[in-house]
């Protein structure tokens, strides 16, 4: 099994993947802070408008900026960190601002569309915009180039697809070629597109209303002149995704259904051939290492060394539930790493305390860097 | 769903809508995939999965009236460019769709008249979004049909008397910490009435303090199985004890009723687990 050090050694860009509720913010910032340690300066970004992120890197706040994780904190916790965390929140609205600005070619056109209603919905609402900004902005500091390693915590979809096909949605949506034709009804195009087109365009302004495709048109217009300077930059950040310097790593739980969407997950990044690091499974039950040797009654040997049959009956119950939980997960995993062909499953046990804090991370940065001796003393040490 | 089949032993007619084609509820009764379609799982529950193109193909037909000319309209590349380009109309269409089932008159030809319709939301984050939709919609679109409508549906979700929220939250810090700034903003921003607040998964207090003393000298000392039943009897009493600290907060932190719905001890949870938690709740 390989580690995760050797994952991300040499790596610029690690994107974490999954669904929400798996701990994906955890596993970013616990990955943040391992390269860190390492010796690397790391920054992390989320765009989770939970503020996850600020809460277990013990931030007050994470804005569009940059912030430095005092090492202070990490040394308490008895990790030291050579290197340096940074850590982000994207604010996605912003972002697109900016991007705005700088694409634009004048102040009028720029200020055109920052006032257009359609863009203020777009930028703020629009599913698919938060999954662009966050790789709009993953491009821009890489370009920068201030970091040796970019943790990206994606947005939370209940889809892990939706965050691959987003930004390909918005840049279809923003280019609007077939629209824009239409949308001047004395241009050539209208009397060669037809009367089908004419009526749809028709039924369409009376289904919704005049102002609506007004101010939709309004729009298409201020950002006709930013069309190529936005299709020039899809690309590149598509061609970085797809760099041998990114690595895409799939969080996930190890109950059926986010093993199902790892498994699904794993595929479309193989079809969209970008370079695929490994799955990390959280909260998982290990099983008991020592058993199945023949113990015998457990609730009776419990009871003698108890003293207490009551309790050992509980006890007994207890364990058995456990080890049902721990079996199905062992089920689940196994059936992963059968799709992935035993390459890259990263397991992290379910910790008898909520991970929340820099103490919880630092837990998590333990079993997600350990090398494969120090994996099994752990796991032995654990229930 | 397993508020689905409270509703429904209490002889309401219930409809459960999804509305991210997860199809949890037919995964969940073992049923094939439910899809646009209202299909009964037991008695009196019935589920569906609003997908946001059917609806559009529903609600467009209803307007027009006219099949063919609705058939036209969605062959032509124009009209699903706009639809697809028009913000939140797919939101505003799967919540239109919410509003239609939960109709006495239903629009739909033969339509079930249904007593309770309950909507699995998306996400904290995008939850919010979804069910402010209306509302941004009817500022965007100023005049029109569209326009009124999504007024309308903007008064069924503030409805307090006939529309409520149940926040769902799990006990731990970061969701404890959601579950409080999603109540508030529901309330103060979107306007919708929260009911209720289900703390999910919590496990039960099988071991007293003293005796978990006893147990971890086992854990440290013994070998074999009874070290390892030992270990997960500390573990457990651990987990139990930071969940209850996380129900004291969220009780603190939230207006709403707290119910709590205990961790079910099963690798994959089905009908027969849907009906035990069913009678949890209240």
């Amino acid at each position: 099994m390989p580690e995760l050090g050797e994952i991300l050694d040499g790596k610029e860009i690690c994107i974490c993947a999954g669904s929400g509720g798996v701990g994906k913010t955890t596993t970013s910032a616990a990955i943040a802070t391992g390269m860190a340690a390492r010796g690397l300066k790391v920054c992390v970004l989320t765009i989770d408008p939970a503020k996850r992120l600020a809460d277990s890197l013990g931030l007050k706040e994470l804005d569009n900026t940059a912030r430095r994780v005092d090492p202070a904190l990490f040394e308490k916790q008895g990790i030291e960190v050579e290197g340096e965390l940074w850590a982000m929140m994207l604010d996605a609205k912003a972002t697109f601002d900016e991007l705005i600005a700088r694409q634009a070619p004048d102040e009028e056109s720029r200020d055109r569309v920052l006032d257009n209603r359609i863009y203020q919905q777009i930028s703020s609402a629009l599913a698919g915009s938060q999954e662009y900004m966050a790789m709009e902005k993953l491009f821009e500091l890489h370009t920068e180039g201030d970091y040796d390693l970019l943790v990206l915590d994606t947005p939370p979809t209940r889809n892990a697809l939706d965050f691959l096909d987003a930004p390909k949605r918005l840049t279809q949506f923003i280019e609007g070629k077939s629209l824009r034709m239409f949308m001047k009804p004395t241009g050539l195009a209208a009397k060669v597109a037809g009367r089908g087109a004419s009526v749809a365009l028709g039924i369409f302004k009376r289904i919704v209303g005049f102002d609506l495709l007004a101010d939709l048109a309004e729009f298409f217009n201020a950002f006709s002149g930013m069309v190529d300077g936005f299709q020039a930059r899809a690309k590149r950040v598509n061609k970085l995704l797809a760099d041998p310097g990114t690595c895409f790593l799939v969080v996930c739980g190890p109950q059926g259904e986010p093993i199902d969407e790892a498994v699904y997950f794993h595929r479309k990044l193989v079809e969209a051939k970008l370079p695929f690091g490994g799955v990390i499974v959280n909260k998982v039950h290990y099983p008991a290492e020592d058993l199945r040797d023949g113990d015998g009654d457990l609730p009776t040997a419990l009871a003698e060394k108890l003293g207490d049959e009551d309790l050992a009956q509980r006890v007994a119950a207890n364990f058995s539930d456990y080890q049902a939980l721990a079996e199905r997960d062992a089920r689940n995993i196994e059936r992963l790493a059968k799709e992935l062909r035993a390459q890259g499953v990263i397991r992290v046990p379910y910790l008898d305390e909520d991970v929340h804090d820099l103490a919880g991370l630092a837990e998590v940065n333990r079993y997600l860097f350990a090398t494969g001796e120090e994996r099994v003393a752990m796991a032995a040490g654990r229930a | 769903m397993a508020l689905g089949l409270r509703a429904a032993s209490e002889g309401k007619r219930t409809i459960v809508c999804e509305v991210s084609s997860q199809e949890n509820a037919s995964r969940m009764f073992d049923h094939t995939e439910v899809g646009f379609h209202e299909v009964e799982m037991e008695e009196n529950l019935w589920s569906i999965s609003i997908d946001p193109d059917e609806s559009m193909r529903e609600y467009v037909l209803l307007q027009l009236k006219v099949r063919a000319m609705r058939d036209m309209l969605f062959r032509s590349r124009i009209f699903s460019y706009l639809a697809a380009a028009t913000p939140g109309l797919k939101e505003l269409v799967t919540i239109g769709k919410i509003w239609e089932l939960a109709q006495l008159d239903r629009k739909v030809k033969q339509g079930r008249k249904y007593d309770l319709v309950i909507v699995d939301a998306p996400a904290t984050g995008h939850g919010i979004g979804f069910l402010q939709t209306p509302r941004t919609f009817a500022a965007i679109a100023r005049v029109g049909p569209i326009h009124s409508q999504a007024q309308q549906l903007d008064r069924l979700i503030t409805d307090h008397e006939h529309t409520g929220t149940a926040i769902v939250a799990l006990p731990e810090e970061m969701p404890v910490n959601e579950s409080a700034a999603l109540e508030k903003e529901l309330r103060d921003e979107v306007g919708v009435a929260v009911d209720r607040v289900y703390l999910n998964g919590l496990y039960p207090e099988r071991f007293s303090k003293a005796e978990c003393e006893s147990l971890r000298e086992l854990a440290d000392g013994e070998n074999g199985a009874a070290r390892a039943a030992a270990r997960a009897a500390v573990s457990e009493h651990q987990r139990a004890r930071s969940q209850r600290a996380q129900l004291a907060r969220l009780r603190r932190r939230v207006e709403a009723p707290v119910k709590t719905l205990p961790f079910l001890f099963e690798p994959e949870l089905g009908p027969e687990a849907a009906r035990r938690l069913s009678r949890r709740l209240g």
